[in-house]
């Protein structure tokens, strides 16, 4: 098989595999719904001061921030040491199938459930809550999406190099994302959140990410809603962890 | 030499202060079931990996299909295949998914449907592989290795944990891969599997090899043709055996081993000595030894050091 081939069908065979896995599917595409069935009820009508936005579009914009990162970094990382203890990731490197197309692969994977789970959370929005569907910011999303997946799987990657085993992996990875969750605004709208905590959570990538992701959705936004400095630290966080994945990606078991 | 598709001189390989592998040589020829034997920490999983290019090694030459293993490419692995000591199947694929998906990384597959009959899952090639045993689950594993057509394959441990009945049909999978024309380099630490199996087998003991060649010559040479086996009668102590025979005994918790070269002077001496002394020999046997038994001699030679594995 030529590149491309290789790459197509090694991201069949995990789709397949993930759509067959009842609890992968769970918390991959189920609780980011039921976050924002949760969150976008609870706030619905309150007023986000400061931001002049009601609860309802607040959120659906910050739970596809949390899917895009359950659909990359979390899925990634704690799959990968899984696979790797199990000794499924030394036994393809046996194989003539070549590393990058193993890699991409999986990104296309977390790609694919990503928009997916943009066009659920949108629609849901939509239909459930009376939010818009953004129109003139419509390719700032879509490019905001597009920055957010690739990087996020890079710190996947990342992080899963770094784990050192499958049953760290879970705890290490929840560790990661949720309090950054919470600190930059996904779970509490920011405007309850103190401005020391949230020039905190600016040093990280998912604040931005959401950032980026609210303005493509704000219905008080103006021009093409493209936020780069908010994308491109993300993206300066994607190749940091395309750098340490490099470096430190192990295939085989550690013993 | 043209048909050497195995080929390692002075291979050498340490951790840290430890050196696992301390020069060995092997040669494995096309087409023939290689066994390579050895107790655990006795460097054998060190050279595997070595040979299949997941690990470095420290000195010596080592030429895989004409390929140094640590400069393995991709046209390298299209021609060798593995089956690893410890590997889970994806549980949410089928036989034949598990066998297809494997089947587009190779440049020439096998036959998909052919492949998953070779290894006896026909029956099974629809349902998911978390339902198989572990015997189906090895030998789903064989024909992963399989598919590819590759020219050597690397069968690690291929039925530990197996009951008898398991062992058998991986037994007639793999002894129908000499009929495929492939070389198969099997890594073991059951005798009588290699025994059945192998053309040839080396055994490697802290280290070294301790002995290389057909399975038959290794008995041949390893020990007097002639073995009998009996329990120490009850009351009796091992010192008390016959002065004559005591010397070619072996005992270990009871059972008593000698082997000898001409058995009928030795049992009209043993039945004498029992005669006189009003006791019996339980479980009296005279028989070859095994490969099992010439084993056992030479890698209890007294090395101490033995590496976790």
């Amino acid at each position: 098989m030529t590149g491309l081939a290789v790459v197509l069908h090694q991201f069949r065979f995990d789709q397949k595999v993930f759509w067959r896995n009842p609890a992968a599917v769970f918390f991959t595409a189920a609780l980011p719904l039921i976050f924002l069935f949760m969150l976008a009820t609870l706030f619905a009508n309150n007023e986000i001061s400061g931001l002049n936005v009601k609860g309802a579009t607040y959120y659906v914009p910050a739970i596809i921030s949390l899917a895009v990162i359950s659909a990359t970094t979390v899925k990634l990382a704690t799959n990968l040491p899984a696979e790797r203890e199990a000794g499924q990731l030394k036994r393809v490197r046996g194989t003539p199938l070549p590393p990058a197309a193993f890699v991409a692969g999986r990104v296309g994977n977390s790609l694919v459930i990503s928009v997916i789970m943009v066009a659920l959370v949108s629609v849901i929005g939509a239909l459930v809550y009376g939010v818009t569907i953004p129109t003139h910011t419509m390719p700032a999303m879509l490019v905001t999406v597009a920055v957010g997946a690739f990087c996020f799987s890079c710190l996947g990657f990342a992080l899963a190099a770094v784990i050192p085993t499958a049953e760290a992996a879970p705890a290490v990875t929840n560790a990661t994302v949720l309090p950054l969750y919470f600190l930059s605004g996904v779970f509490i709208p920011q405007n309850e959140i103190p401005d020391g905590v949230l020039n905190f959570a600016d040093a990280f990538p998912i604040r931005h990410f959401f950032e980026a992701m609210f303005t493509a959705w704000d219905p008080n936004t103006t021009g093409a809603g493209f936020e780069w400095g908010h994308l491109g630290i993300v993206a300066a966080w994607g190749l940091f962890g395309l750098v340490v994945a490099v470096r430190f990606f192990r295939w085989e078991p550690r013993r | 030499m043209a048909d050497s598709v195995i080929s390692v001189q002075g291979l050498r390989k340490s951790y840290d202060d430890f050196e696992a592998v301390k020069g060995i040589d092997l040669e494995v020829t096309a087409g023939e079931i290689f066994a390579f034997l050895g107790p655990n920490g006795a460097g054998k999983t060190t050279t595997v990996e070595i040979l299949e290019g997941y690990r470095p090694r420290n000195g010596g030459e080592v030429s895989v299909l004409g390929v140094d293993p640590q400069r393995a490419d991709r046209s390298w692995r299209n021609r060798v295949g593995f089956v690893l000591q410890e590997c889970r199947l994806v549980p949410e694929l089928t036989p034949r998914e598990a066998v297809e998906q494997y089947a587009g990384y190779y440049a020439h597959p096998r036959d998909v449907d052919d492949t998953v009959n070779l290894v006896g899952l026909a029956d099974k090639a629809d349902v998911r592989t978390s339902k198989l045993s572990g015997g189906q689950q090895r030998r789903l594993d064989v024909a992963l290795a399989l598919i590819g057509d590759p020219e050597l394959l690397f069968l690690d441990e291929p039925t530990t944990g197996f009951d008898p009945s398991a062992r058998r049909q991986a037994w007639d999978v793999i002894g129908g891969l000499r009929d495929l024309g492939k070389t198969v380099f099997l890594t073991t630490h059951y005798m009588d599997e290699a025994q059945a199996l192998a053309d040839r087998v080396a055994i490697i003991a802290s280290g070294r090899i301790v002995a290389t060649g057909s399975p038959e010559s290794l008995v041949d040479r390893g020990l007097p043709q002639t073995e009998i086996r009996f329990r120490l009668p009850q009351g009796v102590a091992a010192s008390e055996l016959p002065a004559a025979l005591a010397t070619a005994a072996r005992v270990d918790a009871g059972l008593v081993t000698m082997n000898v070269a001409d058995p009928v002077p030795a049992l009209r001496e043993l039945t004498t000595w029992a005669g006189d002394r009003g006791v019996g020999l339980p479980g009296l046997t005279v028989g070859s030894p095994s490969l099992e038994d010439v084993y056992l001699q030479l890698t209890e030679r007294g090395d101490g050091a033995e590496a976790p594995e």
